[in-house]
């Protein structure tokens, strides 16, 4: 006897093989239609004096720079308060505490959660906290504080599995030589688990770049540079937010599509370097 | 002959007690001899194996009761693990270079206790890789990663890491049976040259390695030491049913 697919059979491969093929073009498709939509609208008004000038709401200047500046310094105070808790955290996780214990329950609990809360509730709390009750008022620091506690789940998870992914024949070869656990930690397994960590912080400067409401609640959306951590400061997305709100000209349209095109811009150019990173890294020490 | 490592009645459990592995063993290792442990999967020779260095510590819910010393010191009282884990280096199953380059490797072991000084640092290479008999294949290349290496080159590689830590005992668990003959050949080769200097208990599946290999063979059956002898008259003529049967290789 010979097996030959019947026809039923053949259809029904045809069609499975049809809607995977469509759900791949649609994801694919989606993404450039919107790339190209952005760009297309607002890669035009882009250039060195929109990138470079002052931005004042009356309209004599309309540039971006206080927000490009407001937005890294924004990056760099959030990153600076979360990687190291989250890193630190992660290495305990993984390095210290007993599997299965109890605080390791609750920890884990905890960033779950926090990972699942609403971004605008923690822009209500660093509001009442930060803002508030610390009287930090609305800055950057109030701002990058908040922000830190919303990508914390991140960092930790992201990093406990690039921790977790260090062969074990890593740390039984070092704790072989009897090496301290702080030098395999910093010398072998930190190393080792770089790409994954790198990937970790990048995923989070997009999130920090890309939220709104809770950077607005809590760095307020003053467009000036900010002198220091304590003076408020307008982000990229928060301007975009508050052009769309008053979309009245033509002028003002552009320069929605404008500032998207730069955000977009930028979160493409993050990409391909954590992609470049991760794979220097691979080359390194594969 | 004097004794390097003598057990007395060890026993093992994992699990907190739930599964016991190891059934009071007593085995005596001699010092600058290589002594194989043998028996089917399961039999407990590793886990007896990573007695020896503590490794079992990092292992969760092991409980050990039993003496083991090493130079008549109880080593699991007031001994601290890292200094035990020098004087009695392991090699694994699966050869495990760190993700760094040739010369990092050997020295890193080194390095983690504080040494910094080139001169030191590169004398230690150059005589461990040349104790491995690895140095002429890889004197060119110290710099490159050690990945790059054969199987068993990466295996003398991690022999050579255990030696430049200057060990009294080294112990290796199954240590060729990821590699091809003509690899297996240079191992064993190394072993023989090795024991002049080194203790050596090796963990084998393979029932002529032993006989290769070693000065004298500990059978394990089940959690149990069925016997221990020189290894020519345990496997010509074992006391044991259970030897005789194993090493005629009726099951196994």
């Amino acid at each position: 006897m010979s097996y030959t697919l019947t026809r039923a059979r053949k259809i029904q491969d045809t069609a499975a093989k049809a809607l995977i093929w469509l759900g791949a073009s649609l994801t694919v498709g989606f993404l450039l239609w919107i790339l190209w939509y952005i760009l297309s609208n607002g890669l035009a008004h882009v250039n060195w004096e929109f990138v470079s000038s002052d931005y004042t709401s009356i309209g004599e200047a309309s540039g971006i720079w206080p927000m490009i500046v407001s937005t890294i310094y924004m990056v760099l105070a959030s990153i600076g308060v979360a990687a190291p808790i989250g890193i630190m955290t992660a290495i305990y996780l993984t390095e210290y505490a007993k599997p299965g214990s109890k605080l390791v329950k609750v920890i884990r609990f905890c960033t779950e959660s926090l990972a699942g809360i609403p971004s605008i509730i923690f822009g209500l709390f660093g509001l009442t906290f930060f803002v508030g009750v610390l009287g930090l008022g609305f800055s950057v620091l109030s701002g990058a504080l908040t922000l830190s506690i919303l990508i914390l789940p991140v960092i930790i998870r992201t990093t406990e599995e690039a921790l977790m992914a260090v062969p074990q024949s890593y740390r039984e070869g070092s704790y072989g030589l009897g090496a301290p656990k702080i030098y395999t930690i910093t010398r072998l397994i930190l190393p080792s688990a770089m790409p994954g960590i790198v990937t970790s912080i990048v995923l989070s400067i997009g999130r920090i770049i890309g939220e709104s409401a809770p950077v607005f609640l809590t760095a307020g959306m003053v467009a000036r540079i900010p002198e220091s951590l304590m003076d408020s400061g307008r982000t990229l997305t928060v301007h975009l937010y508050k052009l769309t709100q008053e979309l009245y000209t033509i002028h003002e349209w552009n320069q929605a599509y404008a500032t998207a095109t730069v955000l977009i811009v930028v979160v493409l150019v993050i990409n391909t370097i954590t992609k470049l990173i991760a794979s220097r890294f691979n080359k390194a020490t594969y | 002959m004097m004794n390097k490592i003598s057990i007395k009645d060890l026993n093992l459990y994992y699990g907190n007690g739930a599964n016991h592995a190891l059934h009071g063993i007593n085995l005596d290792i001699p010092a600058r001899q290589v002594t194989a442990l043998i028996g089917p999967s399961g039999c407990g020779k590793s886990t007896l194996l990573r007695c020896l260095n503590r490794m079992n510590d990092l292992i969760e819910g092991v409980k050990i009761d039993g003496l083991v010393t090493l130079d008549e010191q109880d080593i699991y009282q007031n001994v601290d693990v890292a200094s035990l884990r020098i004087k009695v280096g392991m090699v694994f199953q699966k050869a495990n270079p760190f993700p760094m380059s040739i010369y990092d490797n050997i020295a890193y072991g080194l390095r983690a206790q504080g040494v910094t000084d080139k001169k030191t640092l590169n004398e230690v290479v150059e005589r461990s890789l040349r104790s491995a008999a690895l140095w002429d294949e890889v004197k060119d290349r110290l710099k490159s990663p050690a990945f790059g290496l054969s199987g068993g080159q990466q295996q003398r590689l991690c022999i050579a890491r255990t030696i430049a830590m200057e060990p009294d005992v080294i112990l290796m668990d199954e240590p060729t049976s990821a590699l091809d003959p003509i690899a297996t050949k240079k191992i064993e080769d190394l072993i023989q040259t090795l024991k002049q200097k080194y203790t050596i208990v090796i963990v084998t599946h393979s029932m002529q390695q032993a006989r290769r290999i070693s000065d004298r063979t500990a059978f394990f059956l089940m959690g149990d030491l069925v016997e221990h002898n020189n290894t020519n008259i345990l496997f010509s003529t074992p006391a044991d049913d259970r030897t005789r049967g194993y090493v005629n290789g009726d099951f196994g």
